[in-house]
Formats: structure tokens, sequence, C-alpha cells
């Protein structure tokens, strides 16, 4: 499960003498196996809430609650399992560790989290042959293409289905056809194991596939629709 | 749930041998350094060891021995007066226990010697050649004629420079003067029948050797002796030897460990091993700074790395111990290139290194001029774990600073 409630969020960044609104007010309540486009211009706060929802910065104000747990008030430690065990990051720049390999990006998650090693390899080759890498797993960052650095971060997003996927336009540098793979992949987590999917994009080719879209501007949610999705 | 949130030991090792490696000059700088440093600190170490051993090892083989035996106020005046009998059987039983390696007994005078040319002050010892060699006196270093056959011999054995100073030659008669117990001249004539090196040139200046019976007849002083010498085993544990002799010895019998007759030898035993330590901590100290400079280097060149990590679910403990074992494996490598430097540059001048140039000012500290390295095993993991130990406290700065970006900000950097 992952029941996403945030209420009045707010999140002021200072650069230099002026202070931006990152997020200002912002509630908004997510049920489990929900599959949201977070869309609006850039600097609208959306990169802001993933990072808030997924434990990566601190609040000025508000709460944040998955699955009854007040994320904003958890240390280090229990931030880092929750990101471990719950959470698939996919950032808006790849960041992938550039001395590991894709299969070795890929399988990190489930190493910090002790699975053992054939169950990690199965997983690991299985998944970057769903997004397309079959054959390039022993390559290293430096070796790939952007879209395909891209897809073995997602690759690790997805490989240990967590509850909830946060994904920052994760079809930057894609292809379309590369783009509606990815898309598809995401549809399926969703509908057969109920991962809950928060993404962020410009991108229509992801927003056709969310069951709601959430509009923001200037740090807050000014429109949120749901729709029947492609 | 796991609490550990950090890598299997294995994976953990394999990306800091990748992440020391992504920057090969700056990797091998630092292992260059820290290689160097080692080599330094064992080298030098070896040097100075073998220098002061080979003091403490000269100096007790001119006491000599271990321990020695005197009359009491022999000490305070080393004249004749103050001799002792020879070992009663008590003493010499004792002197025949395993701890035992060599004994002897020797009149050991003031006096003067007198060639058709010049005359010196010189030390008239009195000698039994077979206990002589069984406690240091090498016969090698007769150089020309040979050294006493018995301690009746009536031959007399000086140095090399006496030998010129006195401009007179092997086989030469000279005039050896003392004075006995009843304060009259004692004098007779001697005919030079060996001329002997020694390691301190200086020292051949001033002991001549004769049979101790001859001596003993010349100052009339008939089965009394200067003092006894005993050497043992090892010089550096000289404490049952000594309880040994003591318990054996004349109670009114001055006995005394070569630490107390010589103490500022014994001093640079004790000093020497402290030394060792601060030679190792200041040539660390050097390197420290380039270690450091190394490790934050490469943590700000990874801070996304490090944000992505947290990011994912690792925590700041183990990112610290990522920093700190690719710290560890750095200094690893850098200490097993040391160390094979330092033993390579070594073996090849356990024969000595000649320092002849310098003999003068070497003799003036003890040391003769052919300087000994002594590579111990004792100094080498005393270098290694001083790297190691100090090498991962001054990592923790960087390590902790890598723990500590948030993850947020860490990721959003360029």
């Amino acid at each position: 499960m992952a029941n996403i409630k945030c209420v009045e969020l707010c999140k002021n960044y200072q650069q230099g003498d002026a202070v931006i609104k990152a997020l200002d007010h912002v509630s908004l309540d997510i049920e489990q196996g929900s599959f949201v486009c977070l869309y609006g211009p850039s600097g609208s706060g959306k990169t802001t809430l993933l990072n808030m929802i997924g434990g990566l910065d601190k609040l000025d104000s508000g709460e944040i609650s998955i699955d009854g747990q007040r994320v904003d008030l958890l240390a280090k430690g229990p931030l880092a399992d929750l990101r471990l065990h719950h959470i698939g990051f996919v950032f808006q720049a790849y960041n992938l560790i550039p001395v590991l390999t894709a299969q070795e990006n890929v399988e990190f998650v489930m190493q910090v989290q002790g699975v053992p090693a054939r169950e990690r390899r199965k997983k690991s080759l299985a998944i970057l042959k769903e997004v397309g890498l079959e054959g390039m797993e022993n390559r290293r960052p430096a070796q790939l293409s952007g879209g395909q650095q891209q897809r073995v971060a997602v690759a690790r997003a997805i490989v240990s289905q967590p509850k909830l996927v946060l994904a920052d336009e994760p079809t930057a540098n894609l292809d379309s056809q590369s783009a509606t793979h990815l898309m598809e992949l995401f549809r399926e987590l969703n509908e057969t194991h109920s991962v809950t999917f928060l993404i962020s994009t410009h991108d229509e080719r992801v927003m056709r596939y969310a069951k709601r879209l959430v509009k923001m501007q200037d740090g807050r949610v000014i429109a949120d629709e749901t729709q029947a999705p492609v | 749930m796991t609490n550990a949130n950090h890598l299997p030991l294995g994976v953990m090792t394999r990306m800091a041998w990748r992440n020391l490696w992504r920057n090969h000059r700056r990797t091998l700088i630092m292992l260059l350094a820290i290689a160097v440093g080692v080599w330094a600190m064992i080298f030098m170490t070896a040097l100075m060891r073998g220098m002061v051993d080979q003091m403490i090892e000269d100096g007790i083989d001119s006491l000599p021995g271990f321990v020695q035996i005197h009359h009491p106020a022999y000490r305070d005046d080393p004249s004749v007066e103050n001799s002792l009998p020879q070992p009663g059987p008590a003493l010499l039983e004792a002197l025949q226990s395993s701890e035992v390696t060599g004994w002897t007994s020797r009149v050991r005078v003031p006096a003067m010697i007198s060639s058709e040319r010049d005359s010196r002050g010189v030390t008239l010892l009195g000698v039994d050649p077979v206990g002589e060699v069984a406690l240091g006196f090498d016969p090698e270093s007769v150089i020309e004629g040979r050294f006493l056959q018995s301690p009746d011999d009536k031959g007399l054995v000086i140095g090399r420079k006496l030998l010129d100073r006195l401009e007179t030659d092997l086989g030469k008669r000279v005039v050896v003067m003392s004075q006995d117990p009843e304060n009259n001249i004692a004098d007779r004539g001697f005919r030079i029948v060996g001329v002997y090196n020694a390691k301190l040139a200086a020292l051949e200046e001033v002991y001549i050797y004769t049979g101790r019976s001859t001596v003993q007849t010349l100052l009339k002083i008939d089965g009394q002796v200067s003092e006894i010498a005993i050497t043992g085993h090892d010089y550096r544990d000289v404490d049952k030897l000594y309880r040994l002799v003591q318990n054996a010895a004349d109670e009114n019998a001055d006995v005394r460990s070569w630490t107390e007759l010589d103490t500022y030898l014994g001093l640079m035993l004790g000093v020497m091993d402290g030394f060792v330590l601060v030679w190792i901590i200041v040539i660390f100290l050097a390197l420290s700074f380039g270690l450091v400079n190394t490790l934050m280097m490469a943590v700000f060149e990874r801070v996304r790395e490090f944000g992505l990590m947290q990011a994912l679910g690792m925590k700041p403990a183990a990112i610290r111990l990522q920093v700190l074992l690719e710290s560890l494996m750095l200094l690893l490598l850098g200490l097993l290139a040391g160390n094979l430097l330092a033993v390579a540059s070594i073996l090849p001048i356990q024969d000595g290194i000649d320092l002849s140039a310098v003999a003068q000012g070497m003799e003036m500290m003890g040391v003769s001029s052919i300087l000994y390295p002594a590579l111990k095993l004792k100094d080498i993991i005393l270098a290694n774990v001083v790297v190691i130990f100090l090498g991962i406290i001054t990592s923790l700065l960087p390590a902790w600073r890598a723990s500590q970006y948030s993850p947020v900000e860490a990721i959003a950097k360029t």
C-alpha cells in the first residue's frame, strides 16, 4: 500500500536575497495504486514535491504521511529505510553510479536490501531486457547513451517492485518508441502490482497514461483532474 | 528490513577499487607518496637502529661483557690496589650455566708505553686470549703478527695507530711501565708480536694486550684481577644473567650490568624504540596532508554520487564506510609498495655501507665507519600499523564530509 497524504506543504529556498516559494500550501491525497502525473511550467514545484514525498528534503511546514506514517518527522535512518524498501526513484538527471556496470547499477538497491545474489542477477537481467538493454549489462554509464542511461535508472527504480515510484521526467532523452515502452512497463506495474506512480513530466505521451493529472504553478496545485488513461 | 543498509563488503571493495582508479594520476601520485614515506620510515629506521645496535655492540665489546664484577672501590679508583681474586667455586659453578656464553678475567691498569721515539699513556690489559675471543675480541682484527697464545704469553699486541704514533714496528721492543700495589714503578720490556685494527680506530691508541699472568707477575698481584667479565645471549635482556652472577659472586663484590657500566649506551637502547615511533609519526604527518587532500578531492568530485546513494537508501554510516574503504585500499597499496621498496633497498646493503669518508665523526659517536642496517620485523610492523591507524583517522574527516550531504542538494549539483 502507498497512500500518500500531503497537508499544507510549504517550502522556501533562498536564492541570494530572494526567497523562492517552491511549495506554497500544497495539499494532495494520493491513493494506493494511483497513476498521477504532475505537470506545469518549470519552477512550478513539481520536483520539490517529489523530493518532499520521497524524504529527500525537509519541509518548512506541513505534513506528509505515507500509509499513516509521518515522513516529515522521520530521522535520517528511518528515512533511508523507507526509501530503500518502499520507494523507487527516477531522477531528472540519470544519476547512475559511474564505476558500476548497468547490471550492477540495477542490482545496487537489491544489494543494499540484502537480496540473495542469484535472485538479484535474475531480476536485474530480466528488467534490463524489459527496458530494451539486453546485451548491455556489462557496460558502464560512460559507454551508454543518454537514453540508455535513463532506462538503466528506470530499471533500477522498479526492479524491486517498490510500493511507490517517484519519477522526475523519466522519458527525457528517450525516443518515442522507448518512451512508450517505458510507460507500458509502468502501467503494467501499476495495474498488476498496484504500484503507485507519481510522475513529474512535460511529456504529453506520459500524461496520456495518467489516471489523474495535477497541474502546478508557482508552488501551488491549480488543477487536479482524473482522466481515463490510454 | 535490514538495519545495515550497506552494500556487501565484496561489492564495496570492488567499488572502492574502481573509484581509486577514476583518476589514475592522482591515485598514482598519492601511492608514490605513501610508498616513499613508508620506505623512508623503514629504511631510515633500519639505518638508525643498525647504527645504535652497532654502537651498543661495539661498546659492549669494549667493556667487555654484559655483566662485570669488580672490587667495590674499583669504579672510583681503577688502580691495581682495587683488585679481586679469581672466581671462587660458587662463581665458577654459576659461570657454567646455560645463561653464560663466555667469561674471562683480566687485569686492567693504566700504563705508559715507550718506544725509542715516543711515549704514550695507555691501558694495559693482561688477558686470557681464549676468554677474550669468547667475549668478542676478533682474532681477524690482528693484521700483522699474531694474537696472544696463552695467559702466560709475554708478547705485546698493540693497535695500528699506536704503532704508528710510537714510530715503531712489529718485532721491535718497547717498555711498558705501571705501578704496583706498593706504589712502586713496575716496568718491563716487551716485544711487539702483533698489531690489531679496532672497529673504533681511537681504541687502537688506548689498549695494549699481553698475557694475564705476565701482568700479574709484573705488578706482583698473583691471582688477582681487575675485573671478571661475563657475556650472555642477548644484551637487550640481561636481568637473568645479572641475578645469576650477583647471587654467586662474593657479597662484597661490585656486580654491574652493561647498562650501568655505560649508562649512555643503556639509554640509547631505551631511547631508540621511542625515537623510531616519533620518526614514523613525523613522516606520516607529512604524508597525511596529501592523503587528506586526495580524499577530499575524491569526495568533492562525487557529491552527486553520494547524494544518489543516500537517495537510494544507503545510510550515512555506510557512505562513511565506503570512503574509509577506499582510503584503506590506498594505504594498503602504498604500504605494499613501500615495504617492498624498503626491503629491496636494504638487502643489498646488508654487508654494510662504507662511511670512511666521515669515519672521524662516526667514531666520535662511538660508531665504526661501516654501517650495517638492522631490518627488524617489529619496526616494519610498527610502520605499517601506524600508517594504517593514523591513515584511517586522517580519513575520517573526508568520510564524514561525504556522509553529510543532503541528498537533494547533492543530486542537484552539476
